[in-house]
């Protein structure tokens, strides 16, 4: 899983797509994850920031995170 | 460090657009208290689903409707709607309101019985009646509105051989510009079938004709089929004075106000779009004060309302059981509330609260129930916080029908609460359980052989 690089994202949530001109918004956790994803952070290491940083089971969190991956895909956001 | 409060990442496209003339989407309102009940308290104590009914809101909603019509017309009986909700403990609120009891079957006609509403103020309405029933029914002199000519001639044969002079109506049905007609139901008004069974019953001499009833319909949503209504019978029990001298002692408008639930495929909520109980109330009194009637001979006023006075009255507590993204990208939850408990989730797109403050951010998700069955959707699209398993939540108006149509299907039927005057909560229906339902059965002895041990 590779997010592109081409894409666009603020601190505040805002994500743009300049290949197809999308935009898209995302919560904080979700905001969290895109910057790991840029920062190339290994899965089990996000597991563990996002596990230390909010009030979630790492159960739950890896189940939400494949979720999210799923989004990321269906937006055309990750590279083939 | 104190942790962040946990939410699903999300990622939602933008879509520039045209404003919605209709404003920003609302935020869901969290409900996590009824009538000062909590919601997780409740279901820690009684278990999810759970129906949840409140006492005050059913007193409220019978006596605004009470008041609504009695500052109209000088004589008005609610007769309560037994198929609407016949758990006792409902019942019996509305008998201590004053509402008798209006039943369709001979299983409800023992119920009102048993609920101490004497004989002579319950209405046994429907196209199913027997013998017995009929019998039973005359004896303790309750009103029977007679459905078709087969129960009529029944009814006459009944009192010939018993002797008794049952007091009777019948059931008229009529155009009132709606559609569909329900014409399958009573006698015909526009093709003379009513009048002939009413020269039937008076020229017998056997039965006492007392009233004229009509149901036309349910969720109706259009005023002036009322007055059309009460036009017609007002045109029977007139004809009946000039030709057989005898004065009709009520009219039972029967029941179909629609509750401000939204109906599936409408474009505007339930609560924008249905007439006020006033606006009933108007249509029909005004026909009969206007018809022509001295005071004295002015008819009682009897009405069958169900749905609008309990609908409200009901929720349904229920528990995310997970999250699931379909395969087009659209999120959807499934929860532990089936259609087999809300079968009401089949025509109406029911209100959903979560029960627990959630971020800002919410998602359109599919309600879907537990049953593995692909029918059981409460809701095909709803806009809600972001739900984690465990998460619980609220459907509003869900007190008509539910508890009376529900399907022992797939699971067990839930408990069901009373809340009470005080906002206590009470069991007044215990659910079911492996036991409760087998009671029921029975094996043959040659299959109580185990060949699989």
């Amino acid at each position: 899983m590779k997010f592109k690089k081409n894409i666009a994202t603020s601190d505040t949530g805002y994500i743009f797509n300049p290949g197809s001109g999308d935009s898209f918004s995302s919560n904080q956790i979700g905001t969290d994850l895109l910057s790991f994803f840029k920062e190339d952070k290994s899965r089990g290491e996000i597991i563990r920031l996002i596990c230390a940083k909010y009030e979630v089971e790492k159960i739950q969190f890896e189940k939400d995170l494949d979720d999210f991956i799923t989004q990321l895909r269906d937006h055309n956001l990750l590279e083939n | 460090m104190e942790k962040l409060r946990y939410e699903r990442p999300i990622i939602r496209k933008l879509n520039a657009g045209l404003v919605n003339k209709f404003g920003t989407q609302a935020r869901s309102e969290v409900v996590s208290h009824l009538e000062g009940a909590s919601v997780k308290a409740l279901i820690r104590e009684y278990g999810s689903p759970l129906f949840v009914l409140s006492e005050q809101q059913i007193r409220r909603s019978y006596q605004n409707m009470s008041r609504i019509f009695k500052t109209r017309y000088p004589k008005v009986q609610f007769a309560w709607s037994y198929k609407t909700n016949y758990l006792n403990a409902v019942c019996r609120i509305f008998h201590q309101e004053g509402s008798w009891a209006e039943v369709v079957s001979g299983f409800e006609y023992e119920k009102a019985l048993g609920n101490g509403v004497p004989g002579k103020m319950i209405i046994f309405n429907g196209p199913d009646k027997t013998e017995d029933q009929l019998v039973m029914a005359a004896r303790n002199d309750s009103l029977i509105h007679i459905d078709h000519f087969d129960e009529l001639y029944t009814l006459l044969r009944l009192s010939e051989e018993f002797q008794l002079k049952p007091r009777v109506a019948i059931r008229v049905n009529m155009d009132t510009g709606i559609y569909p007609k329900w014409d399958r139901f009573g006698f015909n008004f526009e093709n003379g079938q009513a009048w002939n069974a009413i020269n039937k019953i008076t020229d017998s001499d056997r039965l006492n004709l007392v009233g004229l009833h009509c149901h036309i319909g349910t969720f109706m949503l259009d005023t002036n089929a009322y007055a059309i209504a009460a036009s017609r019978l007002c045109e029977l029990a007139w004809r009946i004075r000039d030709k057989h001298g005898k004065t009709i002692q009520y009219l039972d408008l029967g029941g179909g106000f629609p509750s401000t639930n939204t109906l599936k495929g409408s474009y505007l909520p339930g609560s924008d779009t249905v007439p006020t109980i006033d606006q009933f109330a108007d249509a029909i009194t005004s026909v009969i004060l206007g018809f022509g009637f001295s005071k004295e001979e002015l008819p009682l006023l009897i009405l069958e309302t169900g749905r609008a006075m309990i609908d409200d009255a009901g929720y349904l507590l229920g528990t995310v059981l997970a999250n699931k993204r379909l395969s087009d990208g659209r999120s959807s939850t499934i929860l532990d509330i089936g259609v087999n408990s809300l079968f009401t989730a089949f025509w109406y797109d029911h209100k959903v609260s979560p029960a627990q403050e959630g971020g800002q951010y919410t998602e359109e998700t599919v309600l879907y129930g537990p049953l593995c069955m692909n029918i059981d959707v409460i809701r095909e699209s709803v806009s809600l916080p972001l739900l984690n398993k465990g998460d619980h939540l609220v459907v509003h108006k869900v007190g008509a029908y539910n508890m009376t149509q529900w399907m022992q299907f797939i699971t067990l039927r839930p408990n069901v609460v009373l809340l009470d005057h005080e906002s206590h909560p009470k069991l007044i229906r215990k659910a079911e359980t492996i036991e409760s339902i087998e009671s029921q059965e029975q094996i043959p002895e040659h299959l109580l052989i185990n060949s699989l041990s």
